[in-house]
């Protein structure tokens, strides 16, 4: 089973040439022996049976705070339909990454794999390369309905390239090296984006070292809401997230 | 003139150049010799206006670089890029040349339009005066001065029509304000027409709607040579907005904020470098974080009247009003607090109109309910939507707009919310909609008076005022007026008095005050209050919108006796009296009015005689309008009737007589109603009557016998009953055929009309022909009816004039069968 999900885990790290240090590492470092087990018990819950899910609905609505338990149990059920969908490398337990890509590119518009995959990792806290159910619902209830402080966390993670805390001068110009679509044509054709780099640093780097830490980052976005999504959209922009509500949650009027 | 060389030697001068006020004067002389290198420096883009129209294209080149920082900035980048960095001893020296180039300005401005020799600084003071000089003068050697005349009218390719109307306030309001120092000439112009627009605004006697239309664009000045570090610094950014992706865009627009946005330079940057463009591009994509980072810019810059009117040129308003309903609310409130801003001007209020606007911001308000646990954010939304509505409800058809889509009951609705914040522009969207009757009669029935009353006690001055100016406005009517009182209003408003430090303030409060003093019983309420002695002291160094509304109040109060004594006790009628030389027909209304209340107690008559208030106010008979006219001829009735010698007083006025009989000529009813009352005063002395029936007021009397209007017909027969009793009157008034007429006066509804015309027919019936007549229109009935009136006056009158007619029956029978 392991070297299963690794098989299918591997060409998808591979797409995305952007990033060459992303989840693909973290599998690498071996995964807690225990682990399957674990899996194996959730699994229940996970395969429909009618009172395991239930329980799994409690324990989700207590511990996610942003949605109803009506809500709780939509989103549950859309992870069914998806687990279903899938392929079943992890016997029910969840989903892959190309599931979630196509889940959230149909749900939120979300198009660019580079900012895709950080998503997925973010959501994927195990580093299983597989979203659990839990980690579902966890990770939507910060896309869509998340305080400003935990979009702050999770868009600093998703910038955080290399997850050192920092979001580097190299991490900034990765993510912004195809967002200049108009090069002056007599300059380099990277002079633009490090400009950009440096606008963007002269607004955000309060302490000056030259990267953005948490506190810069958190200090920036308190003052202008809008840097919380400054170097890639990451988040569902309102419309999309209102529609996917809207089509999730009003599914079952029970 | 060699002005194609004038740009080289002029590079190494500039750095040189010392700041202060030496330069400033250095320059300006150069200048008056002849242009030669400063030329370019000081009018810039001047000389490019100029050079449009006229044949000295070799000068073309000449102006292109003011100085070495704009010679190497245009040919090198490596310059511009080492000159970002040390912007901080670059910005300065700007500023000082602007100031300069103001000072320079106006001046130009004065005498271009005049044909004054330019070279005379005396020459120069009165050309600054005389501003309605013929323009397109021009001296050959002094070009400067006439192109920076052209460069008023041409400067702005978009509105070539309105900028030649526009240069002549500039102009005047330059050469008013030069002396003031400090900013750029363009801000100067920005304030000039503010201070415009808010004495319009204020000027509550009226609506405001279509008074605080005319702000025109100006075209700045300073040329694209002068360049500030902002400028480099925002071009730098706008590139970004341009040509990147929504993050690029994002990343640049968050940083564009870091410039002083408030700031005119900036301002205009943005709209220079085309960013203005991309910015309303921007509105109508679909990216919520690019719209709101954008408008964020906009809502900054639309403070600038340039700004609004570009926004509203390049369809702005219309893209905004449609994010009205866009599900972020953010965005919504940014949209409409930018619509506030840019719709200042009758245009950009059309424009949100016609494109649902209005409709949109109404539902905003309605979109949140007051409850107890509205939020933040949703006062904010209120807050903007009210903002927008205030700024719109400046035109007639806007407020008839929100009235249909349901706006008056939320107004009516937010007004009992207690956030100054809210509450400061829904007050002040229902003073500019109180001009409205519908309006009025909805905060009358609404219950709005109450919270009014209420947020007059409020600790912020802006709220109190704009409450004020709602009273003032809706207290037009005699219900509320009522309300007001019942609401305990009346004290606060005599309390607000005290500010008398906020011009604004004070002028809406005695507004409200005057207005309300209109109902006897305010009055004595504010006997109570001491109000009528604060008002007197309020008659000295106000400027005239309070001037205007404090006299109103005291004409008002004038109308109970007790008051008028206070008045005299407290020295109002000096100051009063010295007001009839003023010149604003509305203050002048009002002042005669006082004057006239005043003058009906003796004890004042002879403090207002001993002022000469007669004479002024006898004079001011012979200002253009017709409003001033009658209300100074309504005033000379009291004064007639309680001065002592009035006849010889008449009499000294020389030219009085005639020019008050001529008045009879008027083509405007409440005129003739108050000199016809005036005339009979006057007529009582005998020898006054001689020289007014030598000046034809007979046959002039007789002329208007023909009028329905009862309060005319009232006033001309006491006139006719007054003049009959001079030489050969009344058969001149039968002559005239005014006896038939008059006849028939007998037949209106108003008592008053009857005693008056009883009197005259009475006076007519002294002559046997006027009997004949009179009788032949069967007077005879109608007066034996009144005969059993409680009337004293038109008892004894229509008896007398039956006793004539009957005698005249007699005797005629005598003479045919006796």
């Amino acid at each position: 089973m392991r070297v299963n999900t690794r098989s299918l885990f591997c060409p998808c790290v591979c797409l995305c040439p952007t990033r060459p240090c992303g989840p693909a590492a973290p599998p690498g470092r071996g995964r807690p022996p225990a682990l399957p087990r674990q899996r194996r018990q959730e699994r229940l819950p996970a395969a429909m049976s009618r009172k395991g899910r239930k329980l799994v609905v409690d324990s989700l609505t207590r511990s996610a705070k942003h949605f109803t338990k009506s809500e709780v149990e939509c989103l549950v059920k859309l992870f069914d339909t998806l687990v279903a969908k899938a392929s079943s490398q992890f016997a029910g337990a969840g989903f892959d990454r190309t599931v979630f890509r196509d889940t959230l590119y149909n749900a939120f518009g979300m198009t660019d794999d580079a900012v895709l995959d950080r998503v997925f990792s973010t959501f994927d806290k195990d580093n299983t390369g597989c979203i659990t159910v839990e980690e579902w619902v966890e990770g939507l209830a910060v896309l869509l309905r998340g305080t400003l402080e935990e979009k702050m966390k999770y868009c600093f993670a998703i910038y955080d390239l290399n997850g050192d805390g920092y979001i580097s001068k190299e991490e900034m110009f990765q993510m912004l090296k195809h967002s200049l679509l108009i090069q002056p044509a007599d300059e380099e054709p990277d002079e633009g984006v490090k400009d950009l780099v440096e606008i963007a640093l002269k607004k955000m780097d309060y302490d000056h070292d030259g990267k953005l830490s948490f506190t810069d980052f958190e200090k920036a976005v308190r003052d202008e809401n809008l840097l919380l999504e400054a170097f890639g959209p990451c988040l569902p922009d309102i419309k999309s997230s209102m529609s996917f509500e809207q089509k999730i949650f009003r599914e079952t009027p029970k | 003139m060699p002005a194609g060389a004038a740009a080289v030697p002029a590079v190494p001068v500039t750095p040189a150049r010392p700041h202060g006020n030496a330069a400033g004067h250095g320059g300006a002389r150069r200048g008056r010799r002849g242009p030669r290198v400063s030329f370019p420096r000081w009018a810039p883009v001047t000389l490019r206006g100029q050079l449009k129209g006229k044949d000295i294209d070799y000068e073309r080149k000449g102006d292109l670089y003011k100085d070495i920082v704009t010679f190497l900035r245009g040919r090198s980048p490596r310059f511009i890029e080492n000159m970002a960095k040390q912007e901080y001893s670059m910005s300065k020296e700007p500023a000082h040349k602007k100031n300069y180039q103001h000072v320079e300005g106006a001046e130009i401005s004065g005498q271009s339009q005049s044909h004054h020799n330019l070279t005379e600084k005396t020459e120069c003071e009165k050309g600054k005066s005389s501003s309605a000089g013929p323009t397109g003068h021009s001296v050959k050697p002094y070009m400067k001065w006439k192109s920076s005349g052209l460069s008023a009218s041409q400067g702005s390719d978009k509105f070539p029509k309105k900028g030649s109307e526009e240069r002549k306030s500039r102009t005047v309001s330059l050469t008013t304000k030069k002396k003031a120092s400090g900013k750029s000439k363009s801000v100067k112009i920005q304030e000039a027409s503010k201070g415009k627009a808010s004495v319009s605004f204020e000027d509550v006697s009226e609506s405001s709607s279509e008074t605080d239309e005319d702000e025109q664009p100006v075209r700045r000045q300073e040329g694209s040579t002068d360049l500030s570090a902002e400028y480099w610094g925002i071009q730098k950014l706008a590139k970004y907005v341009k040509g990147g992706d929504p993050t690029a865009t994002l990343i640049a627009l968050c940083s564009m904020r870091d410039f002083n946005l408030s700031e005119e330079t900036c301002q205009l940057a943005i709209k220079d470098t085309g960013c203005l463009e991309v910015l309303i591009n921007l509105l109508d994509t679909e990216e919520i974080k690019c719209q709101t980072g954008s408008l964020k810019i906009l809502k900054e810059i639309s403070q600038n009247m340039l700004i609004r009117h570009a926004i509203a040129d390049l369809g702005g308003l219309e893209i905004m009003v449609k994010i009205l309903d866009s599900p972020d609310t953010d965005l919504k409130c940014l949209a409409a607090e930018t619509i506030a801003n840019v719709a200042k001007f009758k245009r950009a209020r059309k424009t949100v109109r016609k494109h649902g606007g209005i409709k949109r911001l109404v539902e905003l308000l309605e979109s949140i309910s007051m409850g107890s646990s509205y939020q933040a954010k949703d006062t904010e939304t209120v807050r903007c939507a009210a903002l927008a509505l205030w700024s719109c409800s400046k035109s007639t058809k806007n407020k008839k707009a929100i009235r249909k889509a349901g706006g008056i009951p939320l107004l009516a609705r937010w007004l009992k919310c207690a956030h100054a914040n809210i509450l400061i522009p829904i007050v002040g969207t229902l003073q500019e909609c109180a001009s409205e009757p519908s309006y009025r009669l909805a905060i009358r029935t609404e219950g709005m008076i109450e919270s009014l009353v209420k947020n007059l006690s409020s600790e912020h001055e802006e709220l109190q005022r704009h409450c004020a100016s709602a009273i003032f406005k809706c207290a037009e009517d005699e219900e509320i007026r009522d309300l007001v009182r019942k609401h305990e209003g009346l004290q606060p408003l005599s309390a607000l008095l005290d500010k008398s430090e906020n011009k604004q303030l004070l002028a809406a409060v005695t507004g409200a005050i005057w207005k309300c003093a209109i109902s006897r019983e305010n009055v004595l309420k504010f006997q109570e209050y001491k109000t009528v002695e604060t008002l007197v002291t309020l008659l000295t160094d106000q400027p005239e919108e309070v001037l205007i509304n404090v006299i109103g109040a005291l004409g008002e109060c004038c109308q109970e006796e007790e008051n008028r004594g206070t008045i005299r006790r407290s020295g109002g009628i000096a100051p009063m009296v010295n007001l009839l030389t003023a010149t604003n027909p509305a203050l002048l209304v009002n002042v005669n009015k006082a004057v006239g209340g005043c003058a009906m107690e003796p004890e004042n008559m002879a403090i207002i005689d001993s002022l000469d208030g007669v004479r002024l106010l006898w004079s001011l008979l012979k200002n253009p309008n017709p409003d001033v006219q009658a209300s100074a001829a309504w005033a000379l009735c009291p004064c007639i009737e309680n001065a002592k010698n009035s006849g010889e007083m008449v009499r000294s006025f020389v030219g009085g007589l005639e020019l008050i009989v001529n008045l009879l000529k008027s083509n405007d009813k409440e005129v003739l109603t108050s000199v016809c009352a005036a005339i009979a005063n006057i007529a009582k002395d005998e020898e006054n009557l001689a020289v007014m029936t030598d000046h034809g007021v007979v046959p002039l009397l007789s002329k208007l016998a023909n009028t329905n209007n009862n309060k005319l017909r009232r006033h001309l027969a006491e006139a006719i009953a007054h003049c009959c009793m001079w030489g050969s009157n009344r058969v001149a008034f039968g002559d005239t055929k005014a006896v038939a007429p008059l006849a028939r006066y007998l037949k209106a509804k108003d008592p008053l009309v009857h005693r008056a015309t009883a009197l005259a027919l009475y006076q007519l019936s002294e002559d046997p022909n006027n009997c004949v007549i009179m009788h032949e229109n069967g007077v005879v009935k109608l007066l034996l009816a009144m005969v059993g009136s409680t009337d004293d006056i038109l008892q004894e009158a229509a008896a007398g004039c039956i006793a004539n007619i009957r005698r005249l029956a007699l005797a005629t029978e005598k003479a045919k069968y006796g």
